[in-house]
């Protein structure tokens, strides 16, 4: 068991209700238990998959056993399905260490959609993010997974990014073998695909 | 992830949801037995259970409600089988009456109920804390603290079933229920227990008499539980300060004494068994204790059996929790809430945080799924109503359909009380008509919720020609707890294929007069339903559109919606944004650039019915066959 650089290790995946943060959560977890460590994973839903606020916790230590939920201030990372839910969570959970992968493709609220409310300015999202961490990367996850072929696998696209950070928990063999075990035929093709794409989206956008 | 409930590995340490724990579990005591009403946040165990009890050689059903699933249970134990039911917190209080009188008949076989409370109310209406049941029951009840324990209980909460012949609760909250955790596995037996012959002398039968032997069960399972291996203490043998925790709060409370510098003057007792509570094991740290800080969610439980274990015995404490008001009364606990308040209970000082801006941020509303057959009732039902000369009164129920009550439904229901309720406020509104009040009343179930509780509120309301009209939105699904079967479906827990049963022929033998329409077919539907909304009695429409979620998994065209922009209008239409602003389904997002409406390819499932309400037709429809 390769030493943690952190113990516990905290990694919060953000989004909107739908776009399949339950299944990456679950796919980082997996993989961080199959290299022997202690996992705990929170996951909110129910009700907030229908368009509401949804986020995840994965937690990783070489022997502790966690509560499923992270303490404000504690993330080392933030995966973000959208720009506006990864600022509420860097809000919530960054410190000045934390490192953060997102999608900058907006989803609007209901409200904005409705004419109530205004969405904030992107600049002004991404400005305020990158003041909450050490390091933002973007990467167009629905983008590429809508490219190849089927939108769903935007959650793929962001877990191959996060596989390629630096300082990452996870390598992209560790996470690509759990991805070859969960999927089958041309659905695990179109998932290996986005996963590298994904990664070369980190590496281009650190670059 | 089938081989992690059933391989016999004991040892292994595999990653597992709370409730496959549960699963597990019951696989490793050897069940004769399950039975469940989906629920949320526990609705998936009886659906993976459903799914290896052919290989595992036991029975599982999704019953028609929570009362036939434990009562069913019960029959089993008679004979000695070992029976498991899954509620959650609504579902506990739906077999009220059946748990109250099953603790004064006790049991054979051992019977383990494993509910599942909400805290904040993430899948639910309202919150509710089930201890209360346990002790108003006379009935113990156990709470895991993480995803091991969750599984090693279910064997222990048969094992003490069977040595005390009474009902065992298994509380779990969301967080146990939806996180994950490492879990050891255990041994799996060979085959399970022979069933026992029931004798002609054998009786299990709830009577005034047994009274006092449901309370001497109670003392017998607090003297087991005095021995548990669920309760643990750390700290110093007589500590001033204790923190009493329970459930998720004993993971929250060891990480928030942990970010405080891990002070070796305070205790913290773990209680594993909730009720009866191990009054010596308690008592014992509590005589040299100051002060104690009860962590638990929901209500003040503990806090208040410590208050009253603290008058009893004369003691002399200071006693902290969510009634004093150092936790948050309302709402789940977490990490956020329990370090503020061991730091305040502890004297210790906060790590510190970086300051971030206090500008609100967007919230998200809930919504109806892309495509949702609701949203086109809902809308279907106001347009309906609006025709009207005097407004309707519509009452709601619970499902994905109670989200109607909200913007995403156009504000459609105005009266929700729980499940199956809305047949009966409708049945007591409709007949008033006789008694001067002249509004048409509306009322609505699911598929699930028709068999669920609404068949004897028909049953009722046909009887009594209440004035009014149900709406049947059947979806073919339990969509809102993820698609577990139900009788209309034809298909069981187990997979197996069965004759399925018409509402439609239901209805028309409780003597309804019966429609039957599509919710995408807005004019249609809306002029038959003003129609109905005119004819005297009771009426039932049932609207047929299969879940989106399910027509998406099954559709075999691919299906292509898009906006042609230089059709649409945008803000020069005259139809204030309809696709966006009025019938609000996330596929229907608007280009703020262009000014015009826009089609989100992610969130679109190609239903097609906004190309109907466009008034310029700018949105199309393209359909091909799948590659």
């Amino acid at each position: 068991m390769k030493k943690l650089m952190y113990d516990p290790l905290n990694i919060v995946i953000c989004g909107i209700g739908g776009q399949g943060n339950v299944l990456a959560a679950e796919l980082v977890a997996s993989a961080m238990n199959d290299l022997e460590y202690r996992v705990a994973e929170g996951e909110t839903y129910g009700a907030a998959q229908r368009g509401g606020s949804v986020m995840s916790h994965v937690r990783v230590s070489a022997d502790t056993d966690l509560g499923v939920l992270i303490p404000a201030g504690e993330a080392h990372f933030i995966i973000g399905f959208e720009p506006l839910e990864t600022l509420r969570i860097a809000r919530r959970y960054a410190n000045p260490g934390t490192r953060i992968i997102y999608d900058p493709r907006p989803v609007y609220p209901q409200s904005v959609l409705r004419g109530r409310t205004v969405y904030p300015d992107l600049e002004d999202l991404k400005a305020e993010i990158d003041s909450l961490c050490k390091e933002a990367i973007q990467v167009p996850a629905a983008d590429i997974a809508l490219e190849c072929g089927d939108s769903r696998a935007a959650n793929i696209a962001l877990i191959g990014a996060f596989s390629c950070l630096e300082g990452a928990p996870l390598d992209t063999k560790a996470l690509e073998e759990v991805v070859a075990q969960r999927f089958k035929g041309a659905v695990l093709a179109l998932n290996q695909k986005v996963f590298a794409l994904g990664c070369e989206a980190a590496k281009e956008a650190v670059r | 992830m089938d081989w992690t409930l059933t391989t016999n590995a004991p040892g292994k340490i595999v990653l597992m949801q709370g409730n496959e724990a549960i699963v597990r579990g019951a696989v490793e005591s050897g069940i004769h037995f399950a039975a469940s009403y989906p629920g949320s946040p526990s609705s998936q165990i009886l659906g993976m259970l459903g799914k290896i009890a052919k290989e595992r050689n036991f029975y599982a059903q999704w019953a028609t409600n929570e009362i036939a699933a434990f009562q069913a249970c019960l029959g089993t134990s008679f004979a000695g089988a070992r029976s498991i039911c899954i509620v959650k917190q609504n579902g506990l209080l739906c077999i009220a009456d059946a748990l109250f009188c099953a603790a004064q008949h006790g049991i054979k076989g051992g019977v383990v109920v494993v509910t599942s409370d909400d805290p904040s109310a993430h899948s639910s209406t309202n919150e509710f804390d089930s201890r209360h049941m346990a002790l108003s029951a006379s009935i113990p009840m156990l709470e895991p603290t993480n995803m091991q324990e969750a599984k090693d209980m279910v064997p222990y909460a048969f094992e003490i079933s069977e040595r005390t012949k009474q009902v065992v609760i298994i509380r779990l909250t969301t967080r146990v229920c939806h996180g994950r955790g490492s879990v050891a596995l255990g041994q799996i037996p060979e085959t399970q227990r022979k069933l026992d012959v029931v004798d002609e002398w054998d009786r299990m039968v709830c009577v005034s008499f047994r009274h006092q032997v449901m309370l001497d069960t109670l003392e017998a399972a607090r003297e087991l539980f005095e021995e548990s291996p669920y309760n643990h203490y750390s700290g110093p043998e007589h500590p001033e300060k204790l923190i009493v925790a329970g459930g998720t709060g004993c993971l929250y409370t060891k990480e928030a004494l942990h970010l405080l510098g891990d002070p070796a003057d305070v205790g913290l007792l773990e209680l594993g068994t909730v009720w009866p509570l191990p009054e010596k094991l308690l008592l014992d740290k509590l005589r040299t204790a100051k002060e104690v800080l009860a962590v638990e969610e929901v209500d003040p439980f503990l806090e208040d059996e410590l208050l009253r274990l603290a008058g009893r015995e004369g003691l002399d404490l200071k006693i902290w929790g969510r009634n004093e008001g150092t936790i948050n009364r309302v709402g789940e606990l977490d990490p956020d809430h329990v370090l503020p308040a061991v730091s305040a209970f502890t004297g210790l000082p906060m790590p510190p945080r970086q300051k971030t801006s206090d500008v609100p941020l967007l919230t998200r509303d809930l919504n109806f799924c892309a495509g949702c057959p609701h949203r086109a009732t809902f809308f279907v039902l106001k347009q309906a109503m609006r025709r009207e000369k005097v407004p309707g009164i519509v009452v709601g129920d619970i499902g994905c359909y109670y989200m109607a009550g909200s913007e995403a439904g156009q504000y459609g229901w105005q009266v929700n009380n729980c499940m199956g309720s809305g047949i009966n406020v409708a049945e007591g509104l409709g007949q008033l008509s006789a008694y001067g009040m002249d509004q048409p009343v509306v009322t609505m179930c699911g598929d699930s919720t028709f068999f669920h509780t609404v068949l004897p509120g028909l049953c009722n309301a046909s009887y009594h020609n209440s004035n009014m009209l149900l709406i049947v939105l059947d979806n073919s699904a339990t969509a809102m707890t993820g698609f577990q079967p139900h009788p209309g479906t034809g298909l069981t827990a187990m997979g197996d294929e069965v004759k399925p049963m018409s509402i439609r022929a239901i209805c028309e033998a409780m003597n309804c007069t019966v429609e039957e329409a599509d919710p995408f077919e807005i004019e249609e539907t809306t002029a038959l339903l003003n129609d109905m909304l005119h004819r005297p009695g009771l009426k039932v429409l049932i609207m047929k559109q299969p879940c989106a979620t399910l027509m998406a998994k099954s559709r075999k065209e691919k299906v292509t919606v898009w906006v042609d922009q230089d059709k649409c209008l945008g803000d020069n239409c005259g139809c204030d944004r309809f696709c966006s602003r009025v019938w609000g389904c996330p596929g229907n997002s608007w280009d703020f650039k262009a000014g015009k409406a826009v089609i989100d390819p992610v969130s679109c499932v190609g239903c097609g019915v906004c190309a109907k309400l466009c008034p310029q037709g700018a949105i199309q429809v393209k359909k091909e066959a799948r590659a």
